[in-house]
């Protein structure tokens, strides 16, 4: 899965959690979960739960607490993913 | 003080419309239960709010309804709205909170199945996948915080609980609130969740009747001769309260007056026990509910008993009777709603006060159903005309409400019809 997919599936993971509409429609690797889409932190845990579970990895506590941005939350992704492909 | 929105949901109505029509033809709420015959419980009946899956999302958001399993905090949700808006107010989202309105909104526990999804997601050690909607579901204030989210309050946002007793204490505690200056409306209530897990307890203490599993809307028997234990119920019942000040420079509809009323304690001294009354605390509150609404016993009209359909009815008969020291013959009618929609726990004593105010408001007292044996030891207390059992249509002014709980307390609240 290449970075755009990814993003492209965060995008319909963080959705139902944001209304800024116009926000989530350009969403890119820029944008910041709470600053940009206004996030209620506290939903923050269950948008990792939904990526595990979208995704098919474990994400843990040192990781969950970078995934603010979808830069960082897509290198993670990325990372875990390669890191399942190996095994 | 005054009332200027009700909303209900019952067993047998969850609209304030279709709850006064099912009242005044007593038309029941319970019903069989296959979860319970599942589960064995000895009581297989409930009374239990139907609501479709679109009605609730009138209510909450997608992403509230995602993981919401807290029966309690949908049906007080939909009671406390409804009363707002019934009370004249817009649902906006506006940016400054309403510093002069809140809620007390009582529960026993809050999110019960929730609760239990999550012990059983630990056990199996995911705690990880409980996610964020755990502790607002399963904290008790997490229906006060819910409604209040929705309406923007700015003043004092509490649960309030005291078990069976909690939707008559909401009431007296947002009355309170308003008296003294401190708020100028607070929407008062109750809820209590559904299922085996809340209604469990009560079946192992052998409360609950076990006798009509084949004939539900006979089960629930306030005053019978063949009262055999309380049916369980849930649901959720909401006042709007509003000093006449506001009420009049707004134009609100006005439903009644809250008098005021008493709440106390029987210590679980004397014959009070954590689950049987003290009787001179129940008699103790009723006259001092009385007293503090400035009436005398003998302008009540109509009492709307807590008579939860055990033998222990008559007692509560007695009570009354001793408390208002009335001439048999001038007893004042007696009616328990129980009936019709079980005792709805936490939420009984709002529900029984929504019914209470619709009574005053619309002048009728609604049928006392399945008493048709009237049990002797009260019919030898009052007099069965007392004890209506078909809908009688006439004005009335002055209604007593009581609810007691486990515990060994009692809550006792005065309406009165509003007279421009």
């Amino acid at each position: 899965m290449n970075k755009e997919q990814i993003i492209q599936a965060l995008k319909t993971i963080v959705e139902p959690y944001s209304e800024e509409t116009s926000a989530i429609a350009h969403i890119d690797e820029n944008t910041d979960f709470i600053n940009d889409l206004k996030i209620n932190s506290a939903n923050l845990v269950d948008i990792i739960l939904d990526i595990e579970e979208k995704f098919n990895i474990e994400i843990d506590n040192d990781s969950m607490a970078k995934m603010l941005t979808v830069k960082a939350t897509t290198e993670i992704i990325t990372q875990k993913l390669e890191a399942n492909a190996g095994q | 003080m005054v009332i200027t929105g009700l909303g209900v949901c019952a067993p047998n109505g969850t609209t304030v419309a279709e709850f006064t029509d099912a009242i005044k033809k007593g038309t029941s709420g319970i019903r069989h239960q296959p979860d319970l015959e599942a589960l064995n419980f000895s009581c297989q009946i409930a009374g239990k709010p139907v609501l479709s899956d679109e009605r609730i999302s009138e209510y909450f958001t997608p992403l509230e309804l995602r993981n919401l399993n807290s029966t309690g905090i949908v049906y007080g949700v939909i009671a406390g709205l409804d009363a707002w808006k019934d009370a004249g107010f817009a649902i906006e989202n506006n940016d400054e909170p309403d510093w002069d309105s809140g809620t007390i909104f009582g529960t026993g526990t809050s999110g019960i199945d929730k609760f239990r999804w999550a012990i059983n997601k630990i056990d199996d050690l995911e705690i990880k996948k409980l996610g964020s909607s755990v502790v607002i579901q399963t904290m008790a204030s997490g229906v006060s915080a819910f409604i209040s989210g929705k309406l923007g309050l700015g003043n004092q946002v509490s649960t309030n609980s005291s078990a069976c007793a909690t939707g008559a204490e909401s009431i007296l505690l947002a009355y309170e609130r308003i008296k003294t200056g401190q708020a100028q409306r607070m929407l008062a209530g109750s809820t209590s969740d559904s299922g085996p897990y809340i209604w469990g307890g009560f079946d192992a203490m052998k409360v609950c009747t076990f006798k009509h599993n084949h004939e539900p809307e006979k089960g629930s028997r306030p005053m019978s001769t063949t009262a055999s234990g309380f049916v369980p119920g849930s649901g959720a019942g909401s006042l709007v309260l509003e000093s006449l000040d506001s009420a009049i420079a707004r134009k609100a509809k006005i439903y009644g007056e809250v008098l005021g009323g008493h709440v106390n304690s029987g210590g679980q001294r004397g014959l009070g026990t954590m689950t049987a009354p003290n009787p001179i605390a129940v008699q103790r509150c009723i006259q001092a509910a009385l007293q503090n609404a400035g009436i005398k016993a003998h302008e009540i009209d109509v009492i709307n008993g807590h008579l939860t359909a055990t033998s222990k009815d008559a007692f509560e008969i007695e009570n009354w009777k001793t408390a208002l020291q009335l001439p048999t013959e001038n007893f004042p009618y007696i009616n328990s709603l129980k009936g019709m929609i079980g005792h709805c726990i936490a939420a009984s004593g709002s529900i029984e006060c929504v019914a209470s105010v619709l009574e005053l408001h619309e002048g009728f007292i609604f049928p006392n159903i399945n008493c048709e044996d009237l049990n002797p030891e009260i019919s030898a207390l009052i007099d069965v005309k007392s004890i209506p059992q078909t809908l009688i249509e006439q004005p009335i002014n002055i209604l007593a409400k009581a609810s007691f709980g486990f515990g060994d307390i009692n809550a006792c609240v005065i309406f009165k019809k509003y007279i421009p």
